[in-house]
């Protein structure tokens, strides 16, 4: 049934959203997350969203990854109105759609590498030998080959974050969504996620990233800055940045470590 | 998600916390291995009292003197009078349903032969008294209605008696001594064993009522009349002609009560297997409230485990698993739980019911309902306590339980 309104919905923009409004109410005080924040994002497109802290960034990353639910206002993902869909089959939408990249990396302790990898496809209806396999492969992808049987606290923040990546990839997802990926890690691990970032978009992954460093914001193609739960300035990257340049540029302290 | 890789999933979760899962699953154990005990137990009780019955006879009717209601405050045997040897030879010569008829008394007290002595029961009783108990002779004789009508001071010792008194050497044609009487041994009954309440059968010696009645008890009536019927069938018959015959000699109105009772041998099977299955019902039920804790245990165990988890089931909503996804992990948890537990359970109800039967000398039987029965408990007790936690894990919204600390 998704299947069928994703290609007739091609024509479109891919994220469209109307007046997204959203009210935390905490007691007797209501909190306006978003108080009306309407804007378009195309397939490949790769998006920074900027803004000072409690300005609503992850309010509206989580609407967007369908994880929470505006208070008003409309979200049409890949022309379906996430609105109107049950908690299930929002699910298979974050299952099928949307990779998640965290802050706080969010893999799941004493489980490998590998393993957290796989989770996405446990629950989508894949053979085990070819959940493996693209495990493995996502795996690759972001240059962790060789730590797959490594448990999380067995590996460095940046690698942590780079299971995180894969696990958002494995799926193959139409976009990436990423909620300060950067902002656990040092400058140099930040540019590398940068880079694995910045090669997915360029194989034609729709990104959208929230991060408070203008640095990072500029190897982003477009600039979002929210002030206030309201959109304040949408501006596409002068001068973009190439990660994989800059990381030439940066001198090696500790290769061996980041291998 | 495949239920397979959920089973999976759900060991290794349950592996994590080795020590937690053993013991939440040792109420488990506990309450099923205590369940199938006391099944066994229960069976094994009613089987022995069921057979214990059966070898007395099934056709067998007591007559006891005063009626019901006295005789549920049971006035000391001894105060009531009513029946008399009359009433027996009355019910062998005019109750057409009746087959044998056997007065009886009772007494106790030391038996000496030679230097030995034992401490003993004896029963009076007439000549017809073993075809009422289908109680062969062993060897030797039993003694004759002549010996009854005069008063013999003869004697048959029970097994248990006779291997006390005569270790050694064959009773037969002994003198033993009955309270300073000295009885005449004629013969040595078969071994009977013991009866439902646990006494030894055997440790009895049978003597003539009226020498019993004369010579050893302070009380010279009628304490009861054993009869066999003609066929267990023809008991109810038996039942009625001794009622009305009683009644009529002992000239009693229409609206006054018996003044004897009749307790047939069926009655007291019946209610002794009664007992024994309230018995075992009671021992069961018991039992399974300590399944019910073991329940309650992995439902506590569930709901710190879903808390102690919920960032983990946020990761899991995140990307991609369903309410339903979260919900069958959490349940077969629990499931795997009290499956474990119940398998467990029954191993150990089987070794501790053996190990019962072997040191108590009590029969016990595990039978397969008992098994399917305490087997189907624990999942019940699994699904019923872990749907709660598993439901409340399925529940979470996924935004707080990411952000859970
Ligand atoms: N679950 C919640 N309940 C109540 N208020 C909330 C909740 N989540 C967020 N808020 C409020 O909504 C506002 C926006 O929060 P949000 O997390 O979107 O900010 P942010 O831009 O991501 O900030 P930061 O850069 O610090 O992460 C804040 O004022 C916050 O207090
Ligand atoms: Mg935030």
């Amino acid at each position: 049934m998704i299947g069928t309104t994703i290609t007739m919905q091609r024509n479109g923009h891919f994220i469209v959203v109307d007046h997204l409004v959203k009210i935390y109410t905490l007691g007797e005080v209501d909190v306006h997350a978003l108080r009306g924040v309407t804007l378009q994002i195309d397939r490949g497109e790769f998006v920074a969203i900027m803004g000072a802290s409690g300005s609503g960034k992850s309010t509206f990353m989580n609407i967007l990854g369908c994880l929470d639910k505006p208070t008003r206002g409309s979200y049409l993902l890949d022309g379906i109105d996430v609105n109107t869909l049950s908690r299930d089959e929002l699910a298979v939408i974050r299952n099928r759609k949307i990779g998640f990249v965290f802050q706080g990396f969010n893999l799941l302790s004493r489980t490998t590498a590998l393993e957290n990898v796989e989770l996405p496809l446990l629950y989508s209806s894949l053979p085990s030998k070819d959940r493996r396999q693209r495990a493995i492969e996502a795996l690759q992808r972001v240059g962790l080959g060789d730590r797959l049987y490594h448990y999380p606290n067995q590996l460095s923040g940046g690698q942590q974050q780079r299971v995180a990546i894969a696990r958002a990839l494995v799926n193959n997802p139409s976009i990436v969504l990423a909620d300060e990926p950067t902002g656990n890690l040092d400058s140099r691990t930040s540019v590398e996620i940068m880079d694995i970032f910045q090669q997915l978009n360029d194989q034609g992954i729709t990104i959208v990233l929230v991060t408070h460093e203008p640095d990072i914001a500029q190897y982003a193609k477009r600039q979002i800055i929210f002030r206030d739960g309201k959109v304040r300035s949408d501006r596409p990257t002068q001068s973009r940045r190439r990660a994989a340049e800059v990381l030439r540029e940066l001198p090696n302290i500790d290769e061996e470590d980041e291998l | 998600m495949k239920l397979w890789n959920i089973v999976l999933s759900a060991f290794r979760a349950l592996q994590r916390n080795k020590m937690r899962s053993f013991l939440t699953m040792l109420g488990i154990i506990i309450g099923v291995a205590a369940v199938i005990m006391m099944l066994a137990i229960g069976e094994g009780a009613q089987y022995s009292v069921k057979q214990q019955i059966a070898s007395l006879g099934t056709n067998v009717l007591i007559i006891f003197p005063g009626s019901q209601q006295q005789g549920s405050i049971r006035f000391g045997a001894g105060t009531v009078t009513t029946l008399t040897e009359d009433d027996a030879f009355a019910i062998k010569s005019e109750c057409s349903a009746v087959a044998y008829v056997s007065p009886g008394t009772r007494a106790g007290g030391q038996v000496v032969a030679g230097n030995l002595n034992w401490s003993t029961g004896i029963e009076g009783c007439s000549a017809e008294y073993l075809n009422i108990r289908q109680w062969p002779i062993e060897y030797g004789e039993f003694f004759t209605d002549a010996d009854v009508k005069g008063a013999a001071k003869v004697c048959v010792l029970g097994k248990t008696v006779a291997s006390n008194l005569f270790p050694d050497a064959s009773p037969v044609g002994q003198t033993i001594r009955i309270r300073n009487v000295p009885f005449k041994v004629l013969g040595v009954l078969s071994a009977k064993g013991q009866n439902a309440m646990g006494q030894d059968q055997d440790d009895i010696i049978l003597a003539p009522y009226t020498t019993v009645l004369r010579r050893l008890s302070r009380f010279p009536y009628l304490r009861y009349i054993t009869v066999s019927a003609i066929s267990p069938e023809a008991i109810p018959l038996a039942q009625q002609q001794i009622t009305e015959l009683l009644r009529q000699r002992h000239k009693i109105q229409p609206y006054e009560q018996d003044d004897f009772t009749i307790r047939n041998q069926a009655d007291i099977a019946e209610a002794a297997t009664a007992t024994t299955q309230i018995l075992t019902i009671l021992l069961a039920s018991i039992a399974s409230v300590s399944l019910l804790v073991g329940g309650i245990g992995i439902m506590n165990i569930m709901l710190v485990s879903v808390t102690e988890r919920t960032r983990e089931i946020g990761i899991r909503m995140s990307i991609g698993a369903r309410s339903r996804d979260i919900l069958t992990q959490f349940l077969i948890e629990a499931l795997v739980l009290s499956l474990i537990g119940g398998i467990l359970g029954i191993l150990f109800g089987i070794i501790g019911s053996t190990l019962v039967s072997h040191f108590a000398q009590w029969p016990t039987f595990i039978t397969a309902f008992s098994i399917l029965l305490s087997f189907s408990f624990s999942i019940a007790v699994g699904v019923f306590f872990g749907f709660y936690p598993a439901r409340k894990a399925a529940l979470l919204n996924p935004i707080e339980a990411l952000r859970y600390e």
